[in-house]
C-alpha cells in the first residue's frame, strides 16, 4: 500500500501523548488529515481537526481515505472495525502487542470489506515530499528525499537506516513501506513488492527482511519474474534459534523461518542479498 | 508463553474435554502415593520441551512400587538442559487408536487453523510425510467461529474406528478452549479412542500469545518460566529485551531490526557479539540501566553503540549513555554510530562531553570494537 499525498487522514486516538505529538507532525510535512476520534471528545477540536465519537461518525461528516490507529492493544480491534465498518479503505495499525486473534479478527473484517491494513507493530509509511502516516522521521532529508527506490521493511531502525544509506549514496525514495514485525499482518512483503512493481514512480526496491517466518521465500517467488531489480537485506543471520529477536515475528523453530532459507530463496529469484546495510547505495546504483 | 502438561491439562477439562485422571509429584513418595490411589499409572517428566519419550522421561508402572521406582529414576534427570522438578502421575489408558489434533494460529491463512490427523502419536511433520491421507484441515474464519457442521465437513470420509462423532465433538471444545484462552497453539498428540469408546486426551500443549497475557491474568503465573541467565532476569525486570550470547562485543541499539543486524555486521567482519540488547520503542529513555546491564557481563571486551533514529530521538538515547558512562566510568573502548532523528545534537553531545567523535556508519564502527576487542584479549 502507497498512501498518496491527497489522500484523506483520520487518526483514531488522535488527543493521546503520541497521537498529538505525531498527528502535529504529519500535518507539518503535508499529510492531510481532516478528522480525529476520541470516543470521550465528540465535538472538540484538536490539531485543528474536528474530533469525533467514532470513524464512523466521522465519514458520515467528511471523506476519509486512510485511517492511523494511536490505540492501546487491548483497544485495537474495536477501533479497527470501526473504521473498517465506516467504509475506511486503508488502516494503518502502528500497536506492538495486540493480542495475535483480535489481529487475525480485524483482518477478517478487512478482508471481507475490500480494506488494506499496514500492521500492525509497523512504524509506518513514507512518500517523500508527499505525506506520511506513523511515526517516522519523513521530516529529515538525510534519510528521506523522493526518489525512485521503493523500500519495504519489517523493522521501522533498520527501514530508516537503509534509507539514510540510499539518501547518503545520492538516492531517493519512491515511498517507504513499514510492514511491521508482527507474525500475522496486513500488508505481506509480497504485496510491498506488488504495489512497487505497479509503482510507475519506482525504479528498484530494496527489501529489508528478518528472520522468522516464511514471507521473504514468498516475496522471492514474485520478485523472480519482476523486471525491476530487487536488492534485499534480510537481519538475523547471527541470532540463535528458538528466541524472539525483539520482534515478535522475529524467532527461528527448528528448520523455519532461517537465515538460509531465505537468502537461497532470494538469490536464487535473482535477488541481490547484501552482508551490510552500508551496501545498499552502491548495489542501487550498480543496478540501475 | 509455554504451558506443560499438567498446567495445559486442567484447560482442556474446563473445556469439557477428556483427559486422565492424575496428579503431580514433586518426590518419589508422592508418586507412589498417588499411584496407590490410581492403579495402574504412567510417570511423565514435566519439561518445557518435547521428545520427552525418547529421553527416557515417560514409563508406565503397574504399582505403587514401579511408580516409586519410575520416580526416583526421572526426577532429577536432564531432557534437552531442563532438569526434571516434578512428574505427572497418570492412570493409564487402553488405547484403541492414537489421533492428532491442533489449533493454531496461522500466517498463511491470517486465521486460525483446526488441524486432524486419524494417525496419532508422532510428531506432524512424520505424520505429513508417513501418512498424508490422514490429514485434514480447515481454515476458519475467526469471526464466525468453528461450529459442529464445520467439524462434520472436514472430517467427511475419514476412518476413524467409528469414532467421527466423537471426534467433532471434540474439535469443537478444542476449538473453543483455544479461543477461550487466547492460544497460539493448543495441539492433542496423541488423541486417544480408548477400548470403552471414550476420546481421551493423553498429553497437551498450550502456548499461550505473549501479547495476550494482559487478559489472561489467571494464566500468566501457570506457564513455565523461561530460562533466564542473571543478567537476562535483570533485564526482564527493568523492561528491556536483553539476549545472553557467547562473544566478546558488547552491543547497545535501538529497534529490533537494527540490533539484530549490528549481531549480523559483527559477525560478518569476523568478530562476535556479546548480547541483543534492544532499547527502542518506549524503552528509549532506558539508556542507563541498559548500559549497565551490557558492561556487567564479564566477557565483553569493546562496546558498540549503534543507533539510528526514527521514533526514537537519538539525542535522548545518547545522554542517557554518557550519563551512565561517566557515572560507571567503565574501562571498556567504546565504538559510537549515531545517525536519523536527533543525530546533530547527539554527535555534538559526544564530542563535548566524551571527547568521542562517532564513526561515519556501523561497520566503520564495528570493525575498529573487533580490533580493540582482540587487542584487549591479547594484552590479557
Amino acid at each position: 500500500m502507497i498512501v498518496r499525498g491527497d489522500e484523506r487522514m483520520l487518526v483514531q486516538g488522535i488527543t493521546g501523548r503520541q497521537g498529538t505529538f505525531w498527528t502535529e507532525r504529519m500535518q507539518a510535512y503535508g499529510s492531510r488529515i481532516v478528522a480525529g476520534v476520541n470516543p470521550n471528545k465528540a465535538g472538540e477540536t484538536h490539531c485543528n481537526v474536528p474530533v469525533y465519537a467514532s470513524a464512523r461518525d466521522a465519514v458520515a461528516e467528511c471523506a476519509i481515505d486512510v485511517s492511523v490507529l494511536f490505540i492501546p492493544p487491548l483497544a485495537v480491534r474495536d477501533a479497527a472495525l470501526d473504521a473498517i465498518d465506516a467504509g475506511i479503505g486503508k488502516l494503518v495499525i502502528l500497536t506492538e502487542h495486540i493480542p495475535v486473534q483480535d489481529v487475525m479478527y480485524l483482518l477478517a473484517a478487512a478482508r471481507a470489506n475490500g480494506a488494506r491494513v499496514l500492521g500492525p507493530n509497523t512504524a509506518g509509511l513514507v512518500t517523500p515530499g508527499e505525506c506520511f502516516a506513523g511515526f517516522m522521521p519523513a521530516f529529515s532529508d538525510s534519510i528521506f528525499r523522493p526518489g525512485s527506490i521503493g523500500v519495504i521493511s519489517r523493522s521501522g531502525s533498520l527501514g530508516t537506516l537503509i534509507c539514510l544509506n540510499l539518501v547518503q549514496a545520492g538516492h531517493g525514495e519512491s515511498a517507504f513501506i513499514g510492514i511491521g514485525g508482527d507474525p500475522i499482518i496486513g500488508t505481506t512483503t509480497r504485496d510491498a513488492l506488488e504495489a512497487f512493481d505497479s509503482d510507475a514512480g519506482t525504479q528498484a526496491v530494496v527489501m529489508v527482511g528478518e528472520i522468522g517466518g516464511a514471507m521473504e521465500e514468498e516475496a522471492a517467488e514474485y520478485a523472480a519474474g519482476m523486471a525491476k531489480p530487487v536488492v534485499a537485506f534480510i537481519a538475523g543471520r547471527a541470532s540463535p534459534p528458538g528466541k524472539k529477536m525483539g520482534h515478535a515475528g522475529a524467532i527461528v523453530m527448528g528448520d523455519q523461518g532461517t537465515y538460509a532459507s531465505k537468502r537461497d530463496a532470494l538469490e536464487r529469484a535473482g535477488v541481490r542479498v547484501l552482508d551490510t546495510p552500508s551496501d545498499v547505495g552502491g548495489a542501487i546504483a550498480a543496478l540501475l | 508463553m509455554n504451558f506443560e502438561e499438567h498446567a495445559s491439562k486442567p484447560l482442556l477439562a474446563a473445556c469439557g474435554i477428556d483427559v486422565p485422571r492424575g496428579a503431580l509429584a514433586v518426590s518419589a513418595e508422592e508418586a507412589a502415593a498417588a499411584a496407590a490411589e490410581l492403579g495402574a499409572v504412567v510417570i511423565k517428566a514435566q519439561v518445557p520441551t518435547g521428545k520427552r519419550g525418547k529421553a527416557g522421561g515417560i514409563a508406565p508402572a503397574a504399582d505403587a512400587g514401579e511408580a516409586r521406582a519410575a520416580a526416583a529414576r526421572i526426577l532429577g534427570m536432564d531432557i534437552a538442559g531442563h532438569r526434571v522438578e516434578r512428574v505427572l502421575v497418570e492412570e493409564q489408558a487402553r488405547i484403541e487408536r492414537e489421533f492428532y489434533a491442533a489449533v493454531l494460529n496461522s500466517p498463511v491463512s491470517k486465521g486460525p487453523l483446526v488441524m486432524f490427523s486419524a494417525t496419532g502419536g508422532m510428531d506432524i511433520e512424520e505424520i505429513a510425510r508417513t501418512d498424508p491421507d490422514a490429514m485434514r484441515e480447515a481454515r476458519v474464519d475467526i469471526r464466525n467461529g468453528f461450529d459442529r457442521a464445520a467439524a462434520d465437513a472436514m472430517l467427511a470420509g475419514l476412518d476413524t474406528n467409528g469414532a467421527l462423532d466423537a471426534v467433532a465433538d471434540f474439535l469443537v471444545k478444542l476449538y473453543d478452549c483455544y479461543r477461550r484462552h487466547d492460544a497460539e497453539l493448543l495441539e492433542v498428540n496423541p488423541l486417544a479412542l480408548l477400548d470403552d469408546g471414550r476420546l481421551v486426551a493423553l498429553d497437551c500443549k498450550f502456548v499461550l500469545d505473549d501479547s495476550a497475557v494482559k487478559r489472561q491474568p489467571a494464566l500468566e503465573s501457570r506457564g513455565s518460566e523461561e530460562r533466564l541467565t542473571e543478567l537476562e532476569a535483570r533485564a526482564r525486570a527493568l523492561g528491556l529485551r536483553y539476549i545472553e550470547l557467547d562473544g566478546n562485543i558488547g552491543v547497545l541499539a535501538n529497534g529490533a531490526g537494527l540490533t539484530m543486524t549490528t549481531m549480523d555486521v559483527i559477525a560478518h567482519h569476523g568478530g562476535a557479539p556479546a548480547n541483543f540488547l534492544e532499547i527502542g520503542g518506549e524503552a528509549y529513555t532506558k539508556a542507563k540501566p541498559a548500559l549497565e546491564l551490557v558492561l556487567d557481563n564479564p566477557r565483553v571486551g569493546a562496546l558498540v553503540v549503534n543507533f539510528c533514529g526514527a521514533f526514537a530521538r537519538t539525542d535522548v538515547m545518547t545522554e542517557g549513555v554518557i550519563d551512565a558512562w561517566q557515572a560507571l566510568d567503565p574501562q571498556l573502548p567504546v565504538f559510537f554510530s549515531v545517525h536519523g532523528t536527533g543525530a546533530a545534537e547527539a554527535v555534538a553531545m559526544l564530542e563535548s562531553r566524551l571527547g568521542v567523535t562517532p564513526y561515519a556508519n556501523m561497520d566503520q564502527a564495528i570493525v575498529a570494537a573487533i580490533a580493540a576487542a582482540a587487542t584487549a584479549e591479547g594484552a590479557s
